[in-house]
């Protein structure tokens, strides 16, 4: 697989990493000592497509952190409400560079502030899922036996519904909020990580060097915190960096299906796409500016993740 | 083979059994419980009184839910709100369109996805390989509704060569003894009518099928690139048998293993994608009635509906299982 195309992987997610977080791999001896992490950033470094979407990333959380200040107007604010006709939707011009909306909200300004809205919902339901998953995982993993069977079916009863109506069900427990969604979008990732950490540590559970560690007469759980669990987190840090883009679409689904609360014209892509769909014949531009916007972040966070992925494959070591 | 099955079926007892207690339990941690939820804005004291002494609501939780079993066992979904409708009726009579709306977004990903991703693994670093990773890519980041509303405004508002929404023109007289339209037209010779449906199916179809097509592609191209290289390929090519052979029996018949697994995993996909592609095509099938249900707050129907679903999604899952069976001779073997 050379570095200028995308990373496509066809065996098993969860790939262990054989070397030690600490120590030094077989494969590492020409860079003496050196760790998975090390060496995963030292191809990342090297990959174009990385480098792409770490740019692509980088220009999203900018511009979301500096929202204040890069907006022209703020967020819920409708400076052209008196300009927008009925029949007419402003377009483009040299006081709205982008236009206004069906509301009189600046697109532009929209957003700049959608884009903090949907990182703050794509981080924090991220890390919801990612925090449910690892005590989840941790426990089907650390105790094994019924303990581990009882988790597991309940992920399995868990990934048994389509991934947007379990959303759809836990937001509609969870009232008409942002916090809502991120909570649904959250829950949704829980049985992921679960399944993932769960199957990276089985996988190391087996490995010398845990046994050899265990003879030493280390307790289990020094054995599980210390070395199987950081050799086994390579998988869901993946898939992490993935949930992201995955979570910035499922919140504008959650929009489009009228979950999430607020006012129809607050500042959010999902929200933004979903009002636009009335005008798609006399403004299409309602709905593309948004779209892409959606589009370009999930494409910036897999791209990442994807190429995370591929630096962390013990498999593609060898072919440096 | 016939073990096979009966096992599977057995091991969904117990997962239907826990999706029921879990939606049971969904009902009741619902904002103001499930009298609210199944009177919705018709809510009033007497109303929920009368409710609650009908439902047993007064009484223990398991028997409540003994009670609710019992009712599923006897196909008793539950009554839709907004139309006053069994469930079960209202899913029976809307799935055959998602059904077709399934099977064109299938065919589409199968059709497109398996060739591309095939020559683009025989082709490393080839044009169509590199459009197979854009593809891919496309499928992955673009929301499926985002993707619906493009489709639209170019092929249907703009230029005019589709549908905009719906299953059938309303000019069209039809008559429909399967509510599978375009088979429908075809049994009874509508023509017209069965060619009406069908182009009524295509932009969905295709804006459904993108994300399936996209997977099936990578996993594809992935699962070629590692057969191809295989000892037994290099052995069987060294043998001198002819490439036409090769490639038909030595590397897409074994490379399709994988491949049939991730298209039944589409399934799921294809049945959440169907929620947000079919309210923007306004086509009426499962997916526009379940979202209309979420704006309405009509919970019987999202109870009852998430239930089927999940049980059409099993069961799509054990004939993927059974026909992986069916491909790979070593499965066989061990049965």
């Amino acid at each position: 697989m050379s570095a200028n195309e995308l990373p496509v992987t066809g065996g098993p997610a969860a790939e262990p990493l054989h070397t030690s977080i600490h120590g030094d791999g077989p494969g590492g001896q020409d860079h003496g000592g050196e760790g998975v992490w090390a060496r995963a950033w030292r191809t990342l470094r090297k990959n174009p497509v990385a480098i792409i979407g770490a740019v692509i990333v980088a220009v999203f959380v900018l511009v979301a952190v500096l929202a204040p200040v890069l907006a022209p107007y703020g967020g819920s604010e409708l400076p052209g409400r008196t300009e927008v006709r009925p029949t007419m939707i402003p377009g483009p011009s040299a006081e709205y560079p982008l236009g206004l909306d069906r509301y009189g909200g600046d697109v532009l300004s929209k957003l700049i502030w959608g884009a903090q809205a949907s990182l703050l919902i794509g981080v924090l339901s991220t890390l919801f899922g990612l925090t449910g998953g690892l005590l989840l995982g941790l426990l089907a993993g650390w105790f094994g036996k019924s303990v581990d069977f009882a988790i597991m079916r309940l992920v399995d009863l868990m990934l048994s519904v389509p991934s947007l109506l379990l959303a759809v069900s836990i937001a509609a427990i969870a009232g008409q909020s942002s916090m809502a969604v991120i909570v649904a979008i959250g829950v949704v990732q829980i049985p992921i990580f679960a399944r993932l950490l769960r199957g990276s540590m089985l996988a190391q559970k087996g490995q010398d060097y845990v046994l050899a560690a265990s003879a030493l007469g280390l307790t289990r759980r020094s054995v599980t915190m210390s070395h199987v669990l950081p050799n086994s987190v390579g998988p869901v840090i993946v898939q992490a960096t993935l949930s992201l883009a995955t979570a910035v679409i499922e919140a504008a689904a959650l929009s489009f299906l009228g979950l999430g609360g607020g006012e129809p014209s607050t500042a959010e892509w999902g929200r933004m796409l979903t009002a636009a769909q009335q005008e798609l014949a006399v403004a299409p531009r309602l709905a593309i500016l948004p779209g892409i916007c959606i589009a370009v972040t999930a494409l910036g966070f897999t791209l990442v993740g994807e190429s995370l992925r591929e630096a962390l494959d013990p498999r593609n070591r060898t072919r440096r | 083979m016939l073990r096979l099955i009966v096992q599977r079926l057995l091991l969904l007892i117990p997962l239907l059994l826990g999706l029921s207690i879990l939606l049971f339990g969904w009902v009741r941690a619902l904002p103001g419980g499930p009298v609210q939820a199944m009177l919705g804005e018709r809510y009033t004291p007497e109303a929920a009184a009368e409710i609650e002494a009908e439902m047993g609501l007064d009484q223990p939780l398991p028997v409540q839910y003994g009670k609710y079993l019992l009712r599923l066992l006897q196909g008793d979904f539950g009554t839709s709100l907004q139309s006053g409708r069994p469930v079960l009726e209202e899913f029976i009579t809307r799935f055959p369109a998602t059904i077709e709306l399934t099977v064109v977004a299938l065919v589409f990903a199968i059709g497109i996805g398996i060739p591309l991703g095939y020559v683009a693994a025989r082709r490393s670093g080839s044009i169509i390989d590199h459009s197979a990773v854009v593809v891919s890519l496309i499928g992955v980041t673009v929301p499926v509704f985002f993707l619906a509303f493009i489709l639209k405004y170019i092929f249907a508002v703009e230029l005019g060569w589709f549908p905009t929404t719906g299953r059938q023109s309303a000019t069209m007289i039809a008559t429909h003894p399967t509510n599978f339209y375009v088979l429908d037209g075809l049994l009874t010779a509508e023509w017209d009518a069965a060619w009406d449906a069908l182009m009524h199916l295509i932009l969905p179809g295709i804006a459904l099928g993108t994300i399936p097509l996209a997977i099936v592609a990578r996993m594809t191209r992935a699962a070629v690139s590692e057969v191809q290289n295989a000892d037994y390929v290099r052995t069987a090519r060294a043998k001198g048998i002819k490439p036409a052979r090769l490639r038909s029996e030595h590397i897409l018949k074994n490379a399709m293993l994988p491949v049939v697994t991730t298209i039944g995993l589409q399934v799921g996909l294809l049945l959440s994608g169907a929620v947000l592609t079919e309210t923007v095509f306004a086509f009426s099938g499962i997916g526009s009635f379940l979202a209309n249900s979420v704006f309405r707050a009509d919970y019987p129907v999202m109870q009852g509906f998430i239930l089927l679903i999940a049980v059409v999604y099993a069961l799509v899952n054990l004939i993927v299982d059974v026909s992986y069976g069916l491909i790979d001779p070593r499965l066989r073997r061990q049965q």
